[in-house]
């Protein structure tokens, strides 16, 4: 069972950065809620002065009309103290009520543009990243970064100006015992300092294996029917658990590292208060301060206690964050597609001008072009093709190389090779979810690199060896490849081409939604309904990447017979596995071993080309040859 | 092509089920049916096997409580007797202070510490169980489960639901034990200290109780309304992240955003109301604890100055009050996280209450051993029918026996009931009528790996985990050695694409250089099957993807790797039927016709059609 899992396809070095340099980057989504963000902060730290205010009024008390037996003034006090109460709540509520909205729409925000780029993402990015371990950055690290921006980052901050404020009051009543108090502010600083990178090397770790997890149960999931085929459902439960106990391990290692610092966090102060009170207690009997300073004093102290103790679980749920935000941002920085760029459009006509010299009016702007554009550049060509994975080593001999084909405007191209020769990924290249190493594609003489993709997919219509359906209605799904103009007399000829009328019979009819939230459809009725999709538009260009397999015999038959009408107006380029798919189209290219090794008619090449015979029929004379 | 990931993973070959979809779905509104008091059963089960752990958690928390609780108390000692003893120069008293305060500290901080690695310990022991249990009972639900819940679901079951049970252990509980105790001791303290004081602490109590139940019966709903909107969300992202090469080729990128932002909107709109029903509540409580703060104070410092009350024991009253009212907050937070854990338990215990509709005996059987030096069984469908819970017969009854080493072609048009033929005898289903025999074993009889020792099924879609080629083999037998893998790869003509990649049998199929084609994941998934070395192979539309080689390659490895075996093989491609030794075809869930190869194609029915409209094809 595969246990070593594919983290983070990224590298981790960039842990090392600093948590703030790391949450800076949060600021433009911060930024339109910021007028809120602050004047809730502001009102916090009023708020939490208020609560200061307390101990000095019962000072009053006790000093004033406790001391002087003056009731009317202990009325008076606990007016005071009521007020302030009232203050204090509303203060707090009216924080809360602040940023309530706006921190649910910056989170709300970043997962939409999270999930924005990461569709404009190279195909490349998606084939590297599992697609858990993306949720998970959608999904728990932008739920950390709502925490943290609704209570670390505003508590942070009151916290300390709450502390600032408190030690001055301390100090005022009487520096010395103040000065004490202060004591332990050293030694709970550096502790927080060395906890801080220690904790934040331990919360990337573990944020990285929640991701693997998620991983591993989105597989699960997915291959069921493997993991059930073959009984395997006790391993895979096996290699589950050797990933949560490692994540189990990594949060124990977090826990140990929290309890340090509460540890050091609750014992200092808690000492230095204690001393205060040895001392105040002698000053007190001493006379040299009065029994209310004292009492006050040393309810400022306590009121001082929380945001005290709080800096430690706040100092770690920033950290979490900041690792949340590198994580977001690992994500958001991968460079989406690159928009077309007409700067590459020299360059390329140069490096294709030496070999296809005079063929193409590309080098030059305009006029010649548009002379030249009828018969010889239009039509589907591919001029030098070659392509090898961005992510793959550059010594690694590309996976197409040389390719030249040329299929004319109305003709259909079959494209036949073993399996792994590359036929999928050369169809891939002409709607650029793959972009070309070199050499060049053109569509009725045009550049695809000059061609905004938006346009140029609106061309080409696609219908892939998986047939992949969206959870959305038949009908959503079969017209998302046609013009929004698109209706219902569309919608049934293209059912009707792909032999798909079985969806008017389903319960809702062509309204019945499909896909992961809807009906459960067999694999030959998903594939027809792709091929629907894929003919809907009536699009210029059309490519089929083997778009019959998983039907029976009278049903491609069918849609072979209602396809040539299609065809017929259609430049296609159809990736084939059998003869009878081959005979839809006009002419055969062979691919083998990353090049075009022939171009012909099916029966020419069945004549004259043994690899293509050994490919079509599986029979015996070929195999000598390979 | 690549991402070795598919959407809506089912290839069979179903007719078109109506299934009922109406609004009341349980599945459709993501609620599953969970028996009432199964939430608080699932947290409780979680919890026993904890009972002695839990307990000294839970001490070390009372006794640091009591440390940190003890403070104020030794203010009112110091304040009413230490003073003035130290006055008549009695040192005493207040050595006595400073050494208990110093003990405080010291063992309310050492305690701090404990509790914290000690809770820790406790609540990544009951995430681990739950996280192993959802992921158990998922894998062990039959595919028609998985087939009609979605995968996105089941994911955000595993990760965001157990997330928020993460954050109730992690946070709550420690506020919730925290709370009480603190309710409790300094109650306690009060009425100690004062009976009258206390009492009015204690009647405070009242309406702070009130509210926290409104706040809870109102947040619940908020939080449910909460988890169903991300798992929307979830579902929505995994399917366009899955899907994205006909996202980017149908130009959805736009569509998907707006689709998204909707759901989203959702999620955002369910989130905010939940963080202003707490600031709602924050209000209330504060305003609750600090109007009684200002009475018990007025009332107290009226009797100090009437003569009826201790200074002292005013000072430790009102330290006691601050603290007795502070965590109210932290009770509102406790709350928070219990509804929306409460909110992910319940999904969490629908998903548990789910009963495998394939369950696995519970005393299983064992198979027969074989009876000549063939590896084959026989096979019997005996007054076999299925229909889906759900309603609509799919397989009417029927009878049908494979004797050990044939090879049964089994072909038909789409809907006829061919793959729902190999999933019964798969197991994947069960049928609703009769049963289905092994070697005159009901199936239903089994342990699962004496099942798939007998019987093994290659189905269309060839999904591969992550993790290398030969580890993805291996899942047909894990303890595999490296030749036995690279053995069945060589068999099944994979062996040549797979010394080609990068890392050859090591090769992630993640990582750079990775990418496999359909044609070559399905040629991996035979080499699986042949690992896993079955008495009966079922292969359903297996081959759909490979070229004519590689389907020869299979058929060469079948007549001599799988010599001897049973071996049930759905396609649509009649080459394999040459193969067979045997042919059924099947219409309308029924077989029509049934005989040697030869006979069908010799005769006038629809097997001689088929043979001749393929034969025609072939051109």
């Amino acid at each position: 069972m595969p246990s070593t899992r594919a983290a983070a396809a990224e590298p981790h070095e960039t842990a090392e950065r600093s948590a703030v340099r790391a949450l800076l980057r949060l600021w433009p989504y911060v930024r339109p809620v910021r007028a809120r963000l602050f004047t809730a902060a502001f009102i916090a730290v009023v708020a939490s002065c208020t609560g200061l205010v307390f101990p000095l009024v019962l000072k009053w008390m006790v000093d004033g009309p406790v001391a002087d037996r003056d009731p009317a003034g202990v009325w008076l006090g606990a007016l005071y103290l009521l007020l302030l109460g009232f203050a204090e709540a509303l203060l707090f509520g009216l924080r809360r009520w602040l940023v309530a909205r706006p921190l649910s729409s910056v989170e709300a925000g970043m997962r939409a543009d999270l999930y924005g780029h990461l569709q404009r993402l190279p195909v490349a990015f998606h084939d590297r990243w599992s697609s858990g371990q993306l949720l998970s950055r959608g999904t728990t690290d932008l739920m950390l970064l709502r925490q943290f921006l609704a209570f670390p980052l505003t508590f942070l901050f009151v916290n300390g100006v709450t502390i600032l404020v408190g030690v001055i009051i301390m100090l005022l009543q009487d520096w010395t015992l103040g000065l004490v108090i202060l004591g332990p502010a050293v030694p709970v600083i550096i502790t927080c300092a060395v906890f801080e990178k220690r904790y934040a090397h331990a919360s990337r770790r573990a944020q990285d294996q929640v991701g693997d997890l998620t991983t591993v149960v989105e597989e699960s999931v997915l291959g069921i029917r493997i993991v059930k085929g073959f009984g395997r459902h006790r391993s895979q439960a096996r290699a589950f658990r050797e990933l949560a106990q490692t994540l189990r391990g990594t949060e124990l290692r977090k826990a140990g590292l929290l309890a340090t610092i509460w540890g050091v966090i609750v014992t200092l102060p808690e000492v230095a208060i204690g001393a205060a009170l040895v001392l105040g207690t002698i000053q007190v009997a001493d006379g040299s301060l009065s029994t209310g300073t004292l009492v006050a004093f040393l309810s400022t102290a306590l009121a001082l206690r929380w945001p005290i103790d709080s800096i430690g679980f706040l100092l770690a749920m920033t950290q979490e964050a900041a690792t949340a935000t590198d994580r977001y941002f690992e994500a958001m920085d991968a460079e989406p597609e690159v928009a077309t760029s007409a700067g590459r459009r020299p360059a390329t006509a140069t490096a294709v001008g030496n070999r296809s010299a005079g063929r193409n009016g590309w080098a030059q702007p305009a006029a010649p072009g548009a002379a030249k554009t009828s018969a010889q550049d239009s039509g589907l060509r591919f001029e030098n093709v070659q392509f090898r994975y961005p992510d793959a080593d550059k010594t690694t001999p590309p996976v197409l190389k040389n390719i030249t084909l040329h299929i004319r405007p109305g003709e259909s191209m079959a494209l036949v090779g073993a399996t792994g020769s590359g036929k999928t990924t050369l169809t891939a290249l002409v709607p650029r979810l793959h972009e070309l190493t070199a050499g060049r594609i053109t569509l009725d003489g045009e550049d695809i690199t000059t061609i905004p993709r938006e346009e140029l997919r609106a061309k080409v219509a696609v219908a892939f060896e998986e047939p992949t359906l969206f959870s959305a209605s038949i009908a959503d799904n079969v017209l998302m490849g046609a013009e929004t103009t698109a209706g219902a007399a569309d919608l049934n000829r293209a059912l009707a081409v792909a032999q798909a009328d079985f969806a008017h019979a389903l319960p809702d009819g062509t309204d019945t939604r499909v896909g992961e939230q809807g009906l459960t459809l067999s694999g030959g009725q998903r594939q027809r309904l792709a091929l629907a999709r894929a003919v809907v538009g009536k699009p210029r260009f059309l490519v089929l990447d083997d778009p019959l397999s998983a039907l029976d015999v009278h049903t491609e038959a069918a849609v072979e017979a209602a396809l040539r009408d299609v065809l017929a107006e259609t430049t296609a380029l159809i990736v084939a596995h059998r003869p009878s798919t081959v005979l839809l189209a006009d002419r055969v290219a062979l691919l083998s071993g990353g090049r075009i090794t022939a171009v012909g008619t099916h029966h020419e090449l069945l004549r004259t080309n043994a690899e293509y015979a050994y490919l079509m029929s599986g029979t015996g004379e070929a195999e000598d040859d390979r | 092509m690549t991402a070795p990931t598919t959407s809506a993973p089912t290839a069979d070959d179903e007719p078109d089920l109506p299934r009922p979809k109406d609004a009341g779905d349980p599945f459709d509104r993501d609620v599953l049916p969970a028996p009432p008091g199964a939430t608080a059963a699932l947290l409780r089960s979680l919890l026993a096997p904890m009972k002695g752990r839990v307990s000294v958690t839970t001490l070390l928390l009372l006794l640091q409580q009591a440390a940190v609780q003890a403070g104020p108390l030794l203010v009112a000692y110091a304040i009413d007797h230490a003073v003035p003893a130290f006055r008549d120069h009695d040192h005493g008293p207040l050595i006595a202070v400073a050494v208990a305060y110093l003990l405080c500290a010291l063992v309310s901080g050492g305690l701090q510490s404990a509790f914290i690695v000690a809770s820790a310990r406790v609540n990544q022991e009951v995430l681990l169980d739950l996280r192993g249990r959802i992921f158990r009972h998922a894998q062990a639900l039959s595919i028609d489960f998985h087939e009609r819940y979605t995968s996105g679901r089941l994911i955000s079951r595993s990760t965001t639901d157990v997330e928020s049970l993460r954050e109730l252990l992690n946070e709550g509980l420690q506020e919730l034990i925290t709370v009480i105790l603190s309710f409790v001791y300094i109650s306690a303290m009060l009425l100690w200290l004062d009976l009258g004081l206390g009492a009015v602490a204690v009647a405070s109590f009242v309406p702070l109780y009130l509210l926290v139940r409104v706040y809870q019966r109102r947040a619940v709903r908020v939080y449910r309304t909460r988890s169903t909107a991300i798992a929307a969300v979830i579902v929505k992202f995994v399917e366009t992240m899955n899907g994205i090469r006909p996202v980017r080729a149908f130009r959805r990128e736009a569509a998907n955003d707006a689709e998204f932002r909707v759901l989203n909107r959702r999620h955002e709109r369910a989130n905010g109301d939940a963080l202003l029903e707490m600031a709602r509540y924050v209000v209330g409580s504060r305003l609750v604890a600090n109007t009684a703060v200002a009475g018990i104070v007025l009332w107290g410092a009226y009797r100090v100055a009437s003569g009826s009350l201790e200074l002292g024991v005013l000072a430790g009253a009102v330290l006691y009050l601050r603290r007795l009212y502070d965590p109210i907050d932290r009770l509102g937070m406790f709350l928070n996280a219990y509804q929306s854990a409460a909110a992910s338990l319940e999904k969490i215990a629908g998903l548990l209450a789910q009963t495998p509709s394939v369950p696995e005996p519970s005393a299983p059987g064992e198979l027969p051993p074989l009876k000549s030096e063939h590896p084959g069984r026989e096979v019997v469908f005996d007054a076999v029918a299925f229909g889906y819970r759900t309603g609509g017969e799919v397989l009417p009854r029927f009878d049908l026996t494979v004797p050990a080493g044939q090879t049964v072609a089994v072909v038909g048009s789409t809907g006829a009931g061919k793959s729902t033929l190999a999933k019964l005898l798969a197991r994947f289903y069960d049928p609703s009528q009769g049963r289905v025999l092994l070697d005159g074993v009901d199936l239903r009889e089994l342990s699962v790996a004496e099942l798939r020792r007998g019987v093994v099924m290659v189905t269309q879609e060839a999904f591969l985990f992550s993790g290398t080629v030969a580890e993805n083999i291996a899942i047909g037998r894990p303890d595999a050695s490296r030749a036995e893998i690279e053995r069945a790869a060589k068999a099944i003509g994979a062996h040549e694409f797979i010394s080609a990649l990068p890392d050859g049998y090591d090769t992630d199929v993640r990582k750079r250089g990775g990418r496999i084609s359909a044609g070559q994941r399905q040629l991996v998934a035979f080499a699986r099957a042949l690992l896993a070395d079955p008495a009966v192979l079922i292969l359903d539309e297996a081959t759909s993807s490979l070229d004519v080689p590689g389907e020869r390659a299979v058929q060469r490895a079948m007549s001599t790797v799988l010599e001897g075996r049973t071996a049930i093989v759905i396609a649509h491609r009649l080459s394999t039927v040459e193969i067979a030794d045997r042919v059924l075809v099947m219409e309308h869930g029924g077989i029509v016709e049934d005989g040697s190869p030869a006979e069908l194609i010799a005769g006038t029915g629809r097997f001689a059609d088929l043979h001749r409209a393929w034969r025609d094809s072939l051109a």
